[in-house]
């Protein structure tokens, strides 16, 4: 089962409960926000095997080219431009997808691979790890998770530590997804970016249920929602500026003794819900 | 001027110091470029004085009546968004690849309404925005399109604040492209000191500069420290350091600027920051009207 960790807002806590997760339920790790990952950081993983993310470019024959301007037209991310005396690729518009081949009547158009990013894989205190690592400067973060997550070693249970938002990053991520939790916080912010974040969910027929992190004993925004929704609340992590200073240190939390019966709690619940065995 | 707040990580503070920031230049136009999760417009009341339908890319739809099933389509998608001839909308990225390969001439390439485009006009000033459809592509063409809105609202000498998307791909640069200032706001977390350094990089990657703010600055001395030596090596100033301060998560809740809270500490930390903010961008501006001048 594939358990993807998402939450609308950024910083909400999806990392820290993706790797305590793991940790607790000896489940695979796989983080999917190539463009921020930090999973490692927590976990420091050993033996890191790492393999680039090649994205294709077109490259002209100028011999065979006649300058028609078709490839131009055809691609839908302007990636090419027709200036009368070539044909001007921008690189990181390229999204790689072979149609200005496709109407290139002289065959003049041929291909070759420019690496977007990283895939890595290791291992750590006894959970498989994988993640993705853009590079600076990319757009495109969507080959980079599609690679990875076509990468990975058949496992029983993975938990997949997804991007931000509710976008492509996050889409590409959900197509893996058997069930999915929702981390938020009880704010304003929390709550309505993890609206978005249900609204994605139920639209794909994924079942899922909420984590409220830094809860401060008053999450009663967040619990409203979740029961006018019929949405299971899976535990809450209190917030605490022990934990707080932990984390910035790059430790799993989950294993600080004020936290570990939350952690514990919030797996019992979503093995449950998830029929997880 | 147009100043970009981005952070990398998410949540480390960047929609708190934008509406802080705009509180204490009433005049200036905002910009809610986090059009994934966006929050700024939230602070806001207003009449949205235009709306209009964007479509970020195309999808591939085909047509029963003229599929013979021939496979041509799922052999040429480099996405794998196509199974026997039907479209996973999920995975399709709109090349069009396969409309130009069916022999049948069965796949046509459909616009989608992927958010409306907004202009809404509050008691403090223009705002620029989007309501984005969930699961939506091309927040990057979108983001440009709300800097470009902003821009054509703004007067002269008026400032652009734009509230930026975590990460470093096509949102983010998307919303710093040409941009006057990048702020960005950090945490001192292992974590937020990562998602940093990726961040400084991608604005010297653009070449487009870059100043930082420390939000919680006293919850880890070591990597405060090391966020600021950091920033030395890289040329860039430290203008912001705001403490932890129970006032911040109750302004959220109340939707009201931190600056407008008497005593909190993040609120006098923010007017110390748009203190050195504007004394950053007056030799910013200088500079550029140099530039300028000289060719």
């Amino acid at each position: 089962m594939n358990v993807c960790i998402l939450s609308g807002k950024g910083g909400t806590g999806k990392t820290t409960v993706s790797v305590n997760l793991a940790v607790l339920l000896k489940t695979d790790y796989i983080d999917c926000d190539v463009e921020e990952p930090n999973g490692f950081l927590f976990l420091g993983p050993e033996h890191v095997t790492k393999e680039n993310v090649p994205v294709d470019y077109p490259v002209f024959d100028k011999t065979k080219c006649t300058l028609c301007g078709n490839c131009a037209s055809a691609c839908e991310f302007h990636a090419l431009a027709n200036t009368k005396k070539s044909i001007l690729l921008f690189p990181e518009l390229c999204h790689g997808c072979h149609a200005c081949e496709l109407v290139c009547a002289p065959e003049a158009i041929g291909y070759r691979q420019r690496m977007v990013g990283v895939v890595e894989h290791g291992e750590a205190k006894g959970v498989r790890c994988a993640r993705g690592v853009l590079n600076i400067g990319e757009n495109m973060a969507v080959p980079v998770i599609r690679r990875l997550l076509g990468s990975l070693a058949p496992a029983k249970h993975r938990i997949l530590d997804c991007a931000p938002g509710t976008s492509c990053n996050v889409t590409t991520t959900l197509k893996h997804a058997d069930a999915a939790v929702v981390i938020t916080e009880p704010t304003v912010f929390g709550l309505h970016d993890m609206s978005l974040a249900v609204e994605l969910l139920q639209k794909r027929n994924i079942p899922f249920g909420v984590v409220i992190n830094k809860s401060g004993g008053t999450d009663r925004l967040i619990e409203h929602y979740c029961l006018a929704h019929s949405i299971p609340l899976f535990g809450r992590i209190p917030f605490s500026r022990t934990a707080a200073q932990a984390y910035s240190r790059g430790e799993l939390i989950g294993e600080l003794p004020e936290m570990k019966s939350a952690f514990e709690q919030i797996a019992r619940n979503m093995k449950e819900a998830f029929a997880w065995n | 001027m147009e100043l970009t707040i981005i952070s990398g990580k998410g949540g480390t503070g960047k929609t708190t110091v934008a509406v802080a920031l705009a509180d204490l230049n009433r005049n200036a136009v905002k910009a809610d470029c986090d059009v994934d999760a966006p929050n700024l417009y939230l602070y806001y009341k207003g009449d949205d004085i235009r709306r209009e339908p964007f479509s970020g890319l195309k999808q591939a739809i085909v047509n029963e009546a003229l599929c013979t099933d021939c496979g041509v389509c799922e052999s040429v998608c480099r996405f794998d968004a196509i199974a026997g001839h039907t479209i996973d909308p999920l995975a399709c990225e709109g090349c069009g690849a396969c409309a130009l390969a069916c022999p049948q001439k069965a796949i046509s390439m459909v616009p989608q309404h992927d958010a409306d485009v907004i202009m809404t006009k509050t008691d403090a000033g223009m705002l620029s925005r989007a309501d984005m459809a969930v699961g939506s592509e091309g927040s990057g063409k979108l983001i440009t399109l709300l800097r470009k809105n902003a821009r054509e609202v703004a007067e002269s000498g008026q400032w652009i604040i734009a509230d930026g998307s975590p990460g470093v791909g096509c949102a983010v640069i998307s919303s710093i492209t040409a941009a006057d200032l990048i702020l960005i706001v950090t945490e001192p977390t292992l974590s937020g000191l990562a998602d940093f350094k990726r961040v400084i990089e991608l604005s010297e990657h653009f070449g487009i500069p870059a100043a930082v703010c420390v939000n919680k600055f006293d919850l880890n001395a070591d990597v405060a420290e090391q966020i600021r030596s950091y920033s030395k090596e890289h040329g860039v100033p430290v203008i912001g350091e705001i403490p932890f301060d129970e006032t911040v998560p109750r302004s959220i809740n109340e939707l009201k600027p931190v600056t407008q809270y008497e005593g909190s500490a993040a609120g006098d930390a923010i007017r110390l920051l748009w203190q050195k903010l504007n004394a950053l961008t007056e030799s910013i501006m200088h500079k550029n009207d140099a530039e300028k001048g000289a060719s």
